[in-house]
């Protein structure tokens, strides 16, 4: 019965010795994924698996093409003029990049949070975190909004200090505050998958620290993909670890994907060896 | 020994630089200063001039009765003023909305190869001189399409001069809105059109208001192309089809009169058109005030 099992499934070959316990669905599967810019190529022959209701970190240098990456994941690469992807990234079992699919529809279940907290100026708190709903054309009453500005707040963690502001501006908030606000606005629009663009960088180790905490708590029913140019906190937050590095042709190549714990502790790899022990980056 | 003369060589050089350096800063902000006074002195001035020339024209006929022929007291420039409010209103309703699409188009599209195009037609438009747009509305709309003389060509050739201004300014107050906002909205699974209404252009409430303010503003003085199109009218009007009256026309016809009476009349039409401006301005602000604080 077991025996049986095992050569059905392709992924046992490749992850031979793991307790089945230990290996999750796939959220996300990247396949020779490249990034142009013009006629630059940024990214270049990525192949990763993002493992569902996990927390997968980025990391590299600058320049190594991890922002890129993560702007292929949900089609935003694309909004930059003169930019080009190929290969392929599968959400569950649809190749997001087919010809027949929607980015907007992909967007809709891959989320993102960016390096700058961003919420919408003119908005107040409580209209940012309805803004995703109301931006897709979800009919909802008012007390539906109402219950989703609060569950969402309370996922991000914010509820309890924004709750008497709800109606004032939501820039007026603290730089943490702001991102988690920004959290809150991803969450509403109940993605499969959050995309978090270097997410604590414009904030104070306090702020931050409540991030990454926020970060492994959400982990639970969202899968979550960080980039990161910190590998305490890819050390302190993951599951997962990705590094990434420049060639000498300036072409951003994936170097090593591992367990964090394995990836921090026995790389494969003598460059990436390099980096977390701060030789170079 | 050597060393210590070197030293205060160069120390007397670099105090040298310094002094220089804080003359010319002086010098500097002595100018920008000059130039700043010569502008405010000069608004100053041309607005206590018509204050002063123009308040004795004022009282409540003023804004309430039809012109009277010369010789007789009194009289006012109300048909002018309904004029002048309805020019504005029908041609804001056709510029502000055209004006405004257009710059989105320009911006939010530029990846088009159209954009550049509009950009250059909206930047001709705004160089032509306006009484050539007058002839060119005279020739279509009043010998053409309507006939006559009637407001709507008025109304239509202010338009044609307030959408190159619409479009340039609201262009420049997209430009401002950070990309980081469309990108969140995006990335919200919001489609593009969607972006635009609902982030980007309330984002760029306050420069969008702007821009439409400096549209009303600049048509509202316009004279040279109502001559042309909605002609003037004595009398009270609100037919589109029919001449009407406004402000800049009534004064040119005061103004260029023989009489003293029509010259103070002048400069109390001068000084109802710039309050109408300014209200219209503060208005147009209260209304599309934010909201959130």
């Amino acid at each position: 019965m077991t025996a049986q099992y095992v050569t059905t499934e392709p992924q046992a070959s490749r992850d031979a010795g793991e307790p089945e316990a230990e290996r999750p669905a796939i959220a996300m599967r990247l396949e020779r994924l490249e990034a142009h810019y013009g006629a630059t190529k940024a990214v270049d022959g990525v192949n990763l698996d993002i493992h569902k209701n996990t927390v997968t970190a980025i990391i590299g240098p600058s320049g190594c093409g991890k922002s890129t990456l993560l702007r292929c994941l949900n089609r935003m690469h694309e909004t930059t003029p003169g930019t080009r992807v190929r290969g392929q990234v599968f959400l569950g079992s649809e190749d997001i990049y087919w010809s027949g699919v929607d980015p907007v529809e992909i967007r809709s279940r891959v989320g993102m949070v960016f390096q700058k907290p961003n919420p919408f100026p003119m908005m107040s708190v409580y209209d940012n975190v309805a803004a995703g709903p109301r931006l897709r054309g979800w009919r909802m009453n008012r007390r539906q909004v109402d219950d989703l500005v609060e569950e969402n707040l309370r996922r991000a963690a914010l509820w309890d200090e924004v709750k008497d502001k709800l109606h004032r501006s939501g820039a007026a908030l603290s730089g943490g505050q702001q991102q988690r606000l920004c959290i809150a606005r991803t969450l509403a629009t109940n993605p499969d998958v959050m995309l978090m663009d270097e997410p604590c960088s414009a904030l104070d180790p306090i702020a931050t620290y409540k991030i990454e905490e926020l970060i492994r708590e959400l982990a639970h029913d969202v899968t979550i993909v960080v980039v990161t140019h910190n590998m305490q906190q890819a050390s302190r937050v993951s599951e997962w670890t990705a590094f990434m590095l420049a060639g000498d042709d300036g072409v951003g190549r994936l170097v090593e994907f591992d367990r964090t714990d394995r990836v921090f502790t026995t790389p494969r790899d003598p460059r990436t060896e390099a980096y977390i022990t701060g030789r170079f980056g | 020994m050597a060393v210590t003369t070197v030293a205060l060589g160069a120390m007397s050089a670099r105090h040298k630089v310094a002094a220089r350096r804080r003359l010319v800063e002086r010098g500097v902000i002595a100018l920008l200063t000059l130039a700043t006074l010569i502008g405010v002195a000069l608004l100053v001035i041309i607005l206590g001039y018509v204050i002063v020339s123009g308040l004795p024209a004022l009282n409540l006929a003023f804004f309430t009765e039809r012109p009277k022929p010369f010789g007789e007291e009194g009289g006012g420039v109300a048909p002018s003023l309904i004029g002048t409010l309805l020019l504005a209103a029908v041609s804001g309703a056709i510029a502000i909305p055209v004006g405004i699409a257009s710059a989105v188009f320009v911006v939010e599209y530029r990846s088009g190869r159209y954009a550049p195009m509009v950009r250059f037609a909206a930047e001709l438009i705004a160089g032509l001189p306006s009484i050539v747009i007058g002839v060119f509305v005279w020739a279509f709309l009043v010998r053409g399409l309507v006939g006559h003389y009637a407001a709507i060509a008025g109304a239509v050739a202010l338009a044609v001069i307030m959408v190159p201004i619409v479009a340039r300014t609201v262009e420049e107050v997209l430009r401002l809105v950070p990309q980081s906002l469309r990108e969140a909205a995006l990335a919200l699974g919001a489609p593009k059109w969607k972006v635009v209404l609902s982030i980007v252009l309330p984002t760029a409430r306050a420069g969008v208001i702007t821009a439409a303010v400096l549209a009303l503003a600049r048509s509202a003085g316009e004279t040279a192309p109502l001559l042309l199109t909605a002609l003037g009218n004595d009398f009270f009007s609100t037919d589109l089809l029919r001449p009407i009256g406004a402000l800049p026309l009534q004064i040119y016809r005061y103004a260029i009169s023989p009489y003293d009476d029509w010259h103070t009349k002048a400069w109390g039409t001068s000084l109802v058109l710039v309050v109408v401006i300014g209200l219209v301005g503060v208005l147009l602000r209260y209304v599309a005030r934010p909201r959130v604080r």
